[in-house]
């Protein structure tokens, strides 16, 4: 599955680097902590997080995800996007919690 | 199948204790010479995780240090030393959770207790050296095939 066939399902509103839409998703990890994230998710996963700030750029980006959801329509900050856009970073921000993005991610991936 | 590199490949880094934004700085660069290199993903990975981790504690806890890194054909070492408060109890410190950050560091995701874990598991030979009251040095070794 590609990161673009989340966009209707999860009505994603994509912040950064559109390329990225084609990078493929093999599954997703939900966690606000940084270090849980870069401990124990798996390259290829979407994260899905509340946490907006400069710092989940290189998280991602040294985990080697596909891709960043921010829930609740939470919005990167003006120089996140920025960062997100010189290191190829696709985030992309959705009105559900995540509890219903990761259930929705579920049904579509199993 | 050592690097074909012909002398070792050095970095240097100054990391000011608080900069949150430009964190990242020092593992983004020791990233991009092993992609450059030619080296194994899982190892990239491996040492651009440890090295953001590390990065990250002298960040949130010290005033001040200084990374470096060496890439040589059949290792990478990185070397950071700080100078922050010192750990008092390395077993504990070493123990996943135990943090010792303050609450609006743990707002933003961070000091979760995971960062030392993280830079012992990614790495094949780790090395922690802590006084109190002076600092904190760590040495990270990932072997390359």
């Amino acid at each position: 599955m590609k990161l673009n066939d989340l966009v209707e399902e999860l009505s994603l509103e994509v912040k950064t680097f559109k390329d990225g839409l084609e990078n493929e998703v093999t599954g997703a990890y939900v966690s606000d902590l940084l270090s849980d994230v870069m401990g124990n998710s798996k390259k290829g996963e979407v994260w899905i997080t509340l946490q907006t700030h400069l710092n989940i750029v290189a998280v991602a980006g040294h985990t080697g995800l596909a891709g960043v959801i921010l829930i609740g329509g939470k919005q990167p900050q003006e120089a996140v996007i920025q960062k997100a856009e010189s290191e190829k970073l696709t985030i992309m921000s959705t009105p559900l919690s995540a509890f219903e993005a990761a259930g929705k991610m579920y049904q579509l991936l199993k | 199948m050592a690097l074909d590199i012909e002398k070792p490949i050095e970095g240097n880094f100054q990391i000011i204790g608080g900069e949150f934004d430009t964190a990242g700085g020092a593992s983004s660069h020791l990233k991009s010479k092993l992609v450059e290199l030619g080296v194994e993903e899982g190892i990239i990975r491996r040492a651009s995780i440890a090295t953001f981790e590390a990065e990250m504690n002298v960040i949130i806890y010290a005033a001040a240090g200084r990374l470096s890194f060496l890439i040589t054909p059949t290792y990478i070492e990185i070397k950071i030393e700080d100078m922050g408060p010192g750990i008092e109890d390395l077993d504990q410190a070493m123990e996943e959770g135990y943090s010792t950050a303050p609450d609006w560091v743990r707002d933003m995701g961070w000091g979760a207790g995971m960062g030392l874990p993280n830079m012992k598991k990614n790495s094949d030979e780790f090395k922690i050296d802590s006084v109190v009251g002076e600092g904190t040095s760590i040495e990270m070794i990932m072997k390359l095939p």
